[in-house]
């Protein structure tokens, strides 16, 4: 992608170069045959200049819309994730990184990864708007509080890159820098599986959700009528008001913090906030449940 | 008896707006466009070193990688500073409220503007606006960068965010003021046979400009209100956690701020025409495609502030129509360009300083348009955005092209102004260390930002060092370029030869009436019988 990136800019870059010389060069060879006092010939053709205005209002149009169509082609690929992308959640606070595998591990301010296979990104942010910036990679990617974006890529040379926060927040903004460690998938795997064991986000998540009650009324033996989670993630979610939303990151947050305010169709609003009750670390680990339970499952009830 | 009368009569004609009447009182009350006109470049001026010394210790504490010069704390609140004072009490009313408001009324052959007691007021407001934010500094700065970025403005940062605040809200209305009383003037008050073709082109760039002063200042005065409902009083508009949405500050604050680098650009184009012509003796190239090129600026400039936020989070296909119209706001500029271009070309040529200003200007404008068609990119935004990259660009164009137009102008003008001629000498050698100083300054910073070296960083990884200190380097002379025209220009309301009515032996209105003009411009109202830039073979070789 970066190869990508650079071609777009290298072709920039020579355009501009060839604008910017050319009318250097008019302006200095104006400046000299047109000085004051020189003999230069000054009659001028009685044309109006309409011809010119047009062509050089035509030219440049299709030029900069040519440009504007291939970095918009770039930048929808850039945007796209790939399906077989595996999963890494950023937590963004002033001023570090926290940065989860899916295996559970937790790392502060470097990120470990694999060569060659993508990577996705699903970050959210403390307290204020952070950016996730890795040069090398050419992404970058705002981090917002009560929100979730992501970005993605795929690493093609082992190494060690620099990550920045590249939104201004706060005091120790050029603090909050890190590295991301592109590493050989044998060595990947050995780095992950040193030292202790931890429980993997998932099944951390599905503890919390009998922890905080959600099976209670979100499982198959419940009294209590919920809509199952088996396989909703991912898919269409027909609402109360007639809506179809996609059970995304955005729509189990704000399931769980929110709850009254998409109701699914066919179901009361009698679910509780649990605002307060959970923190972004720990809504990072239900989604993960949540999204482990099977996306290609689907229980009616 | 009629002697008498006659040496009364003399006497009036020699009286001009500077001696027309004398004591601090006849300034801060004066209603005269010209006087206004002079206290606003004074207060510009004060405005302008005060942002520039923030820039100076900025520049310090970059040389090198690791933090030494001043606190974190400090280098953010300095980098504030410099951005709330050059951009809200500096850029925004220079050409306008200095040049255009000594000149406007002139060129269009008025008495005055069309509300000589708002356009005090206008200058009022501003330095109101002005001591909030100086009271904002001493009352230990403001940390959050000039955009106030939500939720950490209003609800994270430790420092005086809603003295600042106020001042831009209050100082929103001097904008409002002078771009109201311009669309007014040039409506209504132009000379007999003065029709709208026959304005010169620095007119159209100040109707431009007041268009979006009128119609996007009042976006940021709200924006800034909220800011301090939010802060203040909690009510939640962009904290997340109140159930507001950081991103909507990111809207209204970019609705005003992408068209008000507009309101920085258009006026320079309008005296850079305005000087090419004069230096070329020749009529500006395309003269209708200029003024309608500078309506086109204004206009697609309010439709483009999404692209400031490519990677804020907003929706992929409405940053795809912000890239396109982005794309589509360089066909003006370049239109401009081609046109002065095409004046010089068959001209006859002298390079007195305000053309080697403008001849700058073209050139650095150049570059600055080039790489906000990189910005425009979606897929080059997304790396370069937020870097040094980005810091280079605007710099280019905010300070490589509407300081530089300012200077030109204020050269080309300072005879009308003042009466006096500068000297040449000092002139030329200012603008050419302007011009490398400034190059050398913001050059390599285009480099470290595609490096990827973010803006706002206080320390740094040391790889960006080699061209950080270039960058020092050239701030350093940079600074030099900027202090001698002061001095110069002071000395020479003394020491300068007194100049006659024309000079330059330029075409236009305000070269008719006396150096420094009457009290009302004109002893009788000027009829106007030809196009602008009427340049011909008689009237070079005078």
């Amino acid at each position: 992608m970066a190869g990508r990136v650079d071609a777009i800019f290298l072709a920039l870059i020579a355009f501009s170069l060839f604008f910017t010389f050319a009318i250097c060069f008019l302006i200095i060879y104006f400046a000299v045959k047109y000085r004051r006092g020189s003999k230069a010939d000054r009659t001028t053709t009685a044309h109006s200049g309409a011809l010119m205005e047009f062509l050089w209002v035509f030219i440049p149009f299709v030029i900069v819309m040519g440009l504007f169509v291939w970095a918009t082609i770039v930048y929808y690929h850039q945007y796209r994730a790939p399906d077989d992308a595996f999963e890494i959640y950023v937590l963004g606070r002033q001023w570090m990184w926290e940065l989860k595998h899916p295996e559970g591990k937790k790392e502060i301010n470097e990120l470990h990864v694999p060569l060659g296979r993508a990577v996705r990104l699903t970050m959210t942010s403390q307290d204020v708007i952070h950016s996730f910036y890795v040069p090398a990679f050419r992404i970058k990617q705002d981090v917002l509080p009560e929100r979730y974006t992501s970005v993605w890529f795929r690493p093609t040379k082992t190494g060690t890159y620099h990550l920045f926060c590249a939104e201004y927040c706060g005091t120790r903004h050029s603090g909050m820098i890190g590295s991301v460690i592109v590493m050989d998938p044998v060595d990947y795997e050995s780095w992950l599986a040193n030292g202790l064991e931890p429980e993997s986000m998932a099944a951390s998540g599905a503890k919390l959700f009998r922890t905080l009650g959600c099976s209670g009324c979100h499982d198959v033996n419940s009294t209590v009528r919920a809509p199952l989670l088996d396989g909703v993630y991912g898919h269409p979610v027909p609402l109360e008001t007639g809506q179809i939303v996609t059970a995304d990151e955005r729509y189990v947050r704000d399931s769980i913090l929110l709850p009254k305010s998409q109701v699914v169709a066919g179901f009361k609003p009698v679910m509780p906030t649990f605002q307060g009750r959970i923190d972004e670390d720990e809504l990072l680990k239900v989604i993960a449940y949540i999204k482990s339970l099977g996306k290609n499952v689907r229980v009616e009830r | 008896m009629s002697a008498t009368i006659e040496e009364v009569e003399t006497q009036r004609t020699e009286e001009n707006y500077l001696t027309a009447d004398y004591g601090i009182w006849s300034w801060f009350f004066t209603t005269d466009h010209k006087r206004i006109g002079i206290m606003y470049m004074i207060s510009i001026t004060f405005f302008f070193f005060l942002g520039g010394a923030a820039a100076t210790l900025m520049r310090l504490e970059l040389m090198t990688p690791g933090g030494d010069v001043v606190q974190a704390e400090t280098y953010n609140k300095l980098f504030t500073l410099h951005g709330v004072m050059m951009i809200f009490f500096f850029l925004v009313p220079s050409i306008p409220a200095v040049l255009g408001n000594f000149l406007l009324p002139i060129m269009i052959g008025a008495r005055d503007l069309a509300f000589p007691k708002i356009n005090l007021a206008s200058w009022y407001f501003y330095m109101v606006g002005g001591l909030f934010t100086v009271w904002a500094i001493l009352a230990g700065g403001v940390d959050t960068g000039w955009t106030f970025y939500t939720p950490y403005s209003t609800m994270f940062s430790n420092t005086s965010v809603i003295l600042a605040v106020v001042g831009v809200f209050i100082n929103g209305f001097s904008s409002i003021f002078t771009g109201l009383n311009f669309l007014v003037t040039v409506h209504k008050m132009r000379a007999p046979g003065m029709t709208w073709f026959r304005l010169p082109l620095f007119v159209w760039a100040m109707y431009a400009t007041s268009i979006i002063l009128v119609l996007a200042t009042p976006v940021i005065a709200v924006a800034m209100f909220l800011i301090i409902l939010e802060r203040s009083f909690g009510v939640g508009i962009f904290n997340p956690k109140l159930g507001g949405d950081p991103i909507l500050f990111q809207h209204l604050f970019w609705f005003y701020s992408h068209p008000v680098v507009y309101v920085m650009i258009l006026p320079g184009m309008g005296v850079v025409s305005e000087i090419v012509a004069c230096f070329a003796r020749r009529a500006v190239f395309g003269y209708k495609f200029m003024a309608y090129a500078l309506l086109a600026i204004a206009v697609i400039g309010f439709l483009v502030w999404g692209h400031h936020m490519f990677v804020s989070g907003q929706s992929m296909y409405g940053s795809m129509v912000f890239s396109m119209l982005s794309f589509l706001v360089a066909i003006p500029s370049a239109i401009k360009i081609f046109n002065w271009t095409a004046t010089i070309h068959k001209g006859s040529l002298s390079f007195d300083t305000p053309m080697l200003y403008a001849l700058g200007f073209i050139g650095l404008f150049t570059i600055g348009g080039l790489t906000g068609l990189m910005l425009a990119s979606l897929a080059i935004d997304v790396h370069v955005h937020d870097t040094y990259f980005v810091v280079a660009h605007f710099h280019y164009i905010m300070v490589g092209s509407a300081v530089m137009a300012y200077l030109g102008g204020l050269h080309f003008w300072w005879p009308k102004m003042t009466g006096r001629m500068y000297p040449e000498i000092w002139g030329k050698l200012s603008a050419l260390v302007v011009f490398v100083g400034f190059n050398l300054t913001f050059f390599p910073q285009f480099v470290l930002g595609y490096l990827g070296m973010p803006r706002r960083y206080y320390e740094y990884p040391a790889e960006f060092q080699v061209l950080n200190v270039m960058s020092t380097a050239g701030a350093s002379i940079l600074a030099v370029g900027y202090v001698l025209p002061l001095i110069y220009l002071v000395l020479s309301l003394w020491l300068g030869p007194k100049v006659g009515s024309n000079p330059w032996n330029a075409t236009g209105l305000e070269w008719q009436t006396s150096s420094p003009p009457p009290k009302h411009n004109f002893d009788v109202t000027p009829v106007v019988k030809e196009p602008p830039y009427a340049y011909s073979e008689e009237r070079n070789l005078t």
